[in-house]
């Protein structure tokens, strides 16, 4: 077991190495620089067996992996912000060719106008496309969660690609502890891909024909219940990595929401401040707990039910638009409860796009405001904008 | 003080290592057992331009992911800088301020902040860390910090010196021992 | 009798093309070369559809279909994937002029670039047929489009693909004519025995895009070449060496005649474009002379 003092980005590049990613296609982008760069050093020094395609644009870089992803090759990359929303239209193309492609991004601020700093409108506008998204809040968890999308996105059930998100310097850019396992320990955990469906030889086959309405519908309906095969998928793979290596993970993390009368629901590094926020508050005695969202696609929406019964009160605070309507989130956390019969109240707050610093002291602010029913209902709740 | 949260922050010029620095000290109080972050200020780096950045640690995992304004420390690599940043923003009341520079620390004046000054310039060029105009002292300082903070010993910052100087091992351990032992002030 | 083109046959018949599709015969020809130890990568254009719809294929070789402009690097993607995978195979772009001069070049560049070690066969039919006849980078001076309508035919000359990929210094750039089969099938065997990144350019007749009969399919391809209009010459490390050399080039309006897509022109028209045709096939020359 190896504990090293790393970047965020440095522990995306280590988990796509002990992965043993095969071929991996990149394209720079600030904050995701330090990620390839570090892989090419893999790659040069022999430390990874993979073939690293050096491609000239992101859309190049995710054409790339969906190719090697058809000859059954274990597939990833990393990008941000614009370098995804140049991936879009291929990213439709991994997901609907069914192809298990791990990308990590870092969320980062779209512009213009320029912007290097987080927030989550990157992944979140690609929310259509068919990936899986993993919203990280340690190194750690960037680490372990590379290693455990390629376990869940390979799986027979669901063979759909997998993007797990890390925040623009929060988490890129600083340094933690991570616990690396042993290589042997990973490739039991994580075995080699053995693909079900791919390009060969022997058994010649085209795929992605042309493909009339009298059979493409059927495609998107297994598309679909794959990823809700996928939410027992995330489940089961967190646990087994957990009982592996000590960690384990879910589709949501709950935090001291056991007596909670409020609940917030938050993802990314916002979430892991938000756990100070909630230690902080419960010391002044309030009963208020916490739900880490780690998954975003598919949504948990079971799972914010059965949290939802239980409380009176939820704040949805994110850090995305969807412009035109609110966070998204929010919009996602209501939709799920529209039809239970208790239903509590809930508000939704938009905070720290581009990257402005949520403290303790917001999280807590908000806490506070949502308990004394302070907040605006159907409408966004902005915080901290300057008018 | 070793079981609360303790917050560091590095005021440097681009280039000058300050990053490095931060992420040194975060490797070396790793290494003793705590829990730590180490960050650069969230922006865009030039050379020679005021840059800052930060560390945190903490017996208990740290959860917290923002910024730093109320640091515990403050660490100067560049004396120049003290004319056109406030380095001492924030600085928690009695909290430490450790600069590079040839004068005695009793020339600056920080209010309650406890001053240290380390000559760490005169001990980079010594010890061959880059060059006249342009010295290394980001090993060099972090023994000072040792020596006057006193919540990560000289042995950590060595060994992870070693871990994290990409070259010139042995002169940046050397660097930062003979600050340890020449650190003024306090 | 001694054949000249291998009797192996990778593309079943019965496929949905246009009667005469020259783009339909370059790519019998291209199996019987390769053979079955070849992946197909096939971007959004006229073979998008030839290929067949689900569940049928009308080649025998795996094949999967991409996007417009991705055509060259997924073909990169798989041959790493098949390295990785310990698999020696040729992996074979099969784009029109479309996804290679315009939508897919950033791609192709990249590629060529990096000199990664596939085959890039562009079949050219000189405008978006699959999408009606749109004009492209591909669509030669003066021709009719629907998007270059007869009143203002295409302005600018036909872009010059080859050159781009010569400038590349990959190892092997050719082109080829549907009408010349022994010729195709040579480029393609050698282009097969290359490691790099490979480029061979099929001028593919389209009767129904060309407004020409089916029959002239064949005859046009030959004109083409014959009237210096599209010459075929390949471009081996550097080397420049001119295939079919015509002793004395048919006149152009032999060419131009014979397709309704150039029916508006006039005179000075085709005079110029007798001209430029001279001009470029004499400076292919010198080029062939100084390689």
């Amino acid at each position: 077991m190896v504990k090293k003092v790393i970047y965020g980005n440095h522990a995306v590049s280590y988990g796509a190495k002990d992965a043993r990613a095969e071929v991996i296609a990149a394209y720079p982008i600030t904050p995701q620089t330090q990620v390839v760069e570090l892989l090419s050093e893999f790659c040069a020094s022999g430390e990874l067996n993979a073939k690293f395609i050096k491609v000239e644009s992101e859309h190049s870089a995710m054409a790339a992996c969906v190719g090697a992803s058809a000859t059954g090759a274990r597939a990833f990359t990393a990008t941000s912000s614009h370098g995804l929303a140049l991936m879009h239209e291929m990213l439709h193309w991994a997901s609907n060719a069914r192809h298990p492609v791990v990308m990590a991004n870092i969320n980062r601020a779209m512009g213009p106008p320029w912007n290097i700093w987080t927030d989550q409108n990157d992944s979140i506008a690609q929310r259509d496309t068919g990936w899986l998204q993993f919203y990280c809040s340690t190194n750690q968890e960037v680490y372990d969660t590379t290693l455990m999308a390629f376990k869940i996105c390979e799986n027979d059930k669901v063979l759909l690609p997998g993007m797990l998100s890390l925040d623009a310097f929060v988490l890129s850019h600083t340094s933690e502890v991570v616990d690396m396992p042993p290589q042997e320990e990973i490739d039991e955990f994580l075995p080699p891909y053995n693909a079900k469906y791919k390009l060969d030889l022997e058994d010649p086959r085209a795929f992605g024909s042309l493909m009339f309405p009298d059979w493409y519908y059927e495609l998107k309906y297994h598309q679909q219940t794959s990823m809700e095969e996928a939410l027992k998928v995330v489940e089961k793979v967190g646990k087994e990595f957990g009982d592996r290596f000590g960690r384990h993970y879910g589709l949501v993390e709950e935090y001291r929401i056991e007596d909670a009368e409020i609940i917030l629901v938050v993802s990314g590094t916002i979430a892991q401040t938000s756990k100070e926020a909630v230690d902080v508050l419960r010391k002044e005695g309030m009963k208020v707990g916490l739900v880490r969202m780690r998954t975003f696609r598919p949504f948990p929406k079971e799972k914010i039910r059965k949290i939802a019964s239980k409380v009176n009160k939820i704040i949805v605070i994110d850090r995305s638009i969807s412009f035109g309507s609110e966070g998204a989130f929010f919009t996602e956390t209501k939709a799920c409860l529209y039809n239970e019969k208790d239903r509590p109240e809930i508000w939704g707050v938009i905070i720290g796009l581009g990257g402005r610093d949520v403290t303790v002291e917001d999280i807590t602010k908000i806490a506070k405001k949502g308990k004394d029913g302070k907040f605006k209902i159907n409408e966004i709740n902005w915080w901290g904008v300057k008018l | 003080m070793e079981e609360e949260l303790y917050e560091v922050r590095f005021h440097g010029r681009g280039g000058q290592g300050a990053v490095t620095a931060a992420t040194i000290l975060a490797d070396a109080a790793f290494r003793e057992g705590k829990d730590v972050q180490a960050f650069p200020i969230f922006g865009v780096e030039r050379r020679g331009a005021p840059v800052a950045a930060f560390m945190r640690m903490d017996a208990k995992p740290i959860d917290i992911k923002t910024q730093i304004y109320e640091p515990d420390s403050i660490v100067v690599l560049d004396s120049t800088l003290l004319e056109v940043v406030d380095v001492a923003k924030g600085l928690k009341e009695n909290g430490k301020i450790i600069i590079n520079s040839s004068k005695n620390a009793s020339e600056f004046d920080f209010g309650k902040a406890k001053v240290y000054t380390i000559d760490a310039t005169a001990i980079a060029v010594k010890h061959g860390l880059g060059t006249k105009t342009n010295p290394i002292v980001n090993t060099a300082i972090l023994g000072a910090y040792s020596k006057a903070v006193g919540n990560v010993s000289i042995e950590a910052i060595e060994e992870a010196i070693n871990e994290k100087a990409p070259r010139k091992k042995e002169e940046n351990k050397k660097a930062a021992r003979e600050a340890y032992e020449k650190i003024r002030g306090g | 009798m001694k054949l000249t083109i291998p009797e192996e046959e990778l593309m079943y018949e019965g496929t949905v093309d246009c009667q005469g599709c020259g783009a339909s015969l370059a790519m019998r020809y291209a199996l019987k070369a390769l053979g079955k130890k070849t992946f197909v990568v096939i971007p959004a254009c006229c073979w998008s559809i030839i290929a067949g719809p689900f569940p049928y294929s009308s080649l025998q070789v795996p094949l999967y279909h991409t996007a417009f402009e991705t055509a060259a690097i997924v073909s990169s993607g798989i041959k790493a994937g098949l390295e990785m995978k310990g698999i020696d195979a040729t992996v074979m772009a099969w784009a029109g002029d479309g996804g290679t001069f315009d939508i897919g070049i950033q791609a192709l560049s990249g590629v060529a670039e990096r000199n990664d070690d596939i085959l890039y066969v562009c079949y050219d039919n000189e405008a978006y047929m699959n999408t009606g006849i749109q004009r492209s980078s591909a669509t030669p001076f003066k021709a009719w489009t629907t998007t270059t309508p007869r009143k203002y035919p295409k302005a600018r000359p036909k872009k010059d693909i080859d050159e781009i990929l010569v400038a590349h210094e990959v190892p092997y750039v050719a082109t080829a004519s549907v009408s010349y089969p022994e010729d195709f099938i040579k480029k393609l065997q050698k282009a097969k025995e290359i490691k790099g990144t490979r480029f061979i350019h099929v001028l593919a007749p389209c009767p129904t895009g060309w407004r020409s009969l089916p029959e002239h399919t064949i005859k046009l391809a030959r004109l083409a070449v014959q009237t210096c209009i599209f010459p075929i010459y390949e471009v081996e490390n550097g080397k420049y060496k001119i295939n079919i050399k015509p002793k004395n080039p048919k006149p152009v309006d032999e060419y131009l005649k014979l397709q309704g897509r150039f029916r508006h022109l006039t005179e000075k028209d085709i005079k110029d474009i007798q001209e430029i045709t001279i001009k470029k096939w004499k400076k292919l020359l010198r080029k062939e002379e100084f390689s």
